[in-house]
């Protein structure tokens, strides 16, 4: 089963520290949220995790699953850019992706992302240029990439954004399935998500460019969406990791510069 | 081989449906051929002699129309984050990519450059020589581009770089390309030996052009 190592990896972008020593380990089956105020990392970290930013220190592996491929190619990556060109429809658009991420034959393509299409509330679109859909419509295209092409990580940056509640429940009822079948989520949000997962708060970004960033990890919470164990574990300053009502207990250490102290 | 296969189609697609590929490369060199003898006079003689060298440099300029957008426009969109994420290699990508911008701008210079050739007065063999060389020669034109594609994508405005830096590139492709036609033409060299030097910078740009751009892109990352 796959698992996520993360180790002493630090981000510097522009000569400015992004974060430092951040630390933790994520297990088959099991939700990371990295939470934190804009310019904390967040984005940042994902996209060191996809291999699209260097790392300036440390090292991030994905163990327990095929070797001969980088962790980029066994994730899925969500960010604010949803890759759709608007002068192909839905379906070329989807399809193309399934073939080039997937490497799925195209004879059997057509019947996977009609599939998906449903699953993400798009049925019907499929002919559509994807100029016409709107910012929901669009992320809800993104999310039925994700069903198309199976891979174990899927790193998530702000997927709630611009979709309505019912959308939120199928991002949810998606990310649950995937949970179920040993997936690894690592998701950057503000809000809730309605799903089990550990919280790894990203700390305040580094006031001048001269004092070195030690705000690592400042907490780590875990619970259901995110209870009054996890705010008092934000906002009073005593970190006491909460284990989780479904008896998955704390699958996440966290080690920061300091500790855990906030 | 199927990822790649799906990358030409889509980039094809694209290309014939946004426009600015096959048809606008071809009113471009149309343009250029037709504005030279305006410029020297109706000598005809000397339109016969200059013909191949025109038709190289029109063919050179025009596929540098389309070639800023190559990468740029998967950046903006994102698309190129994933292209990175595929299981083929972005060498093979990058070279996907080319493959599917030679097809939709260079291939269509290629067909027109008979009939552009009649406008300047180029007798059959002539044109003939020069459709050769073109097909031969514009891969590389396209595999050099990459890399000034690749390297447009990190910068703002690129585009106006991406000329300053791919024409000193192309300038041996230039050479033997047109050295190859007069040689068809007039001599006194036979044709083989600058043709087989063109198929070879071809070649070579085949190797240099996808690794570099691939390289470029991977040290753009931001």
């Amino acid at each position: 089963m796959p698992r996520l190592v993360v180790k002493r990896l630090t981000c510097i972008r522009g000569f400015r520290p992004v974060f430092d020593d951040i630390n933790f380990e994520l297990q088959s089956g099991a939700a990371l949220a990295l939470t934190g105020p804009n310019g904390s990392g967040k984005s940042s970290l994902l996209r060191l995790i996809a291999g699209l930013l260097h790392a300036s220190a440390g090292e991030v592996r994905l163990e327990g699953a095929a070797l001969d491929r980088s962790i980029g190619e066994q994730a899925h990556y969500l960010g604010h850019l949803d890759a759709f060109k608007p002068a192909l429809t839905v379906d070329e658009n989807l399809t193309f992706w399934s073939r080039y991420l997937g490497a799925v034959a195209p004879r059997k393509s057509a019947p996977a992302t009609m599939a998906a299409l449903d699953s993400v509330g798009l049925e019907g679109l499929g002919s559509l240029p994807a100029a016409y859909l709107s910012a929901g419509q669009r992320r809800r295209l993104s999310l039925a990439r994700l069903i198309t092409v199976p891979r174990p990580l899927w790193l998530l940056d702000e997927p709630t954004s611009a979709l309505d509640a019912s959308g939120q429940e199928r991002l949810t009822a998606l990310m649950r399935e995937h949970l179920a079948g040993g997936g690894l989520i690592v998701v950057a949000t503000h809000g809730p998500l309605g799903i089990e997962c550990t919280e790894l708060q990203l700390g305040q970004p580094a006031p001048s460019p001269h004092s070195p960033s030690k705000t690592g990890v400042n907490a780590l919470s875990s619970g259901e969406g995110w209870g009054g164990g996890s705010e008092s574990a934000r906002t009073g300053g005593t970190p006491t990791p909460s284990p989780s009502p479904q008896g998955g207990g704390e699958r996440l250490s966290v080690r920061g510069d300091r500790g855990a102290q906030a | 081989m199927t990822a790649l296969t799906a990358l030409i189609w889509r980039d094809m697609r694209l290309a014939v449906r946004v426009g600015g590929g096959a048809l606008m490369g071809v009113l471009f060199f149309l343009i250029v051929v037709t504005l030279i003898p305006f410029a020297i006079g109706p000598d005809l003689a000397l339109l016969q002699r200059i013909g191949p060298a025109i038709l190289w440099l029109g063919a050179l300029l025009a596929s540098l129309l389309a070639l800023d957008r190559l990468f740029a426009a998967d950046h903006e969109d994102g698309s190129l984050d994933l292209l990175l994420m595929g299981s083929a290699p972005l060498e093979l990508a990058v070279l996907a990519k080319a493959a599917a911008h030679w097809l939709t701008t260079a291939l269509p210079l290629v067909i027109a450059s008979p009939l552009l050739g009649l406008f300047l007065n180029l007798d059959t063999a002539a044109i003939g020589a020069v459709a050769l060389t073109l097909l031969a020669g514009t891969p590389a034109l396209t595999c050099f581009g990459l890399i000034g594609a690749a390297l447009a994508v990190a910068l703002r405005r690129g585009g106006l770089l991406l000329p300053v830096l791919v024409l000193p590139l192309t300038v041996p492709v230039l050479i033997f390309g047109v050295s190859a036609s007069n040689a068809a033409i007039v001599g006194p060299v036979g044709f083989g030996a600058p043709f087989l030097i063109l198929c070879a910078l071809t070649l070579a740009s085949l190797v240099i052009g996808p690794f570099a751009a691939a390289a470029a892109l991977r040290h753009g990352l931001e």
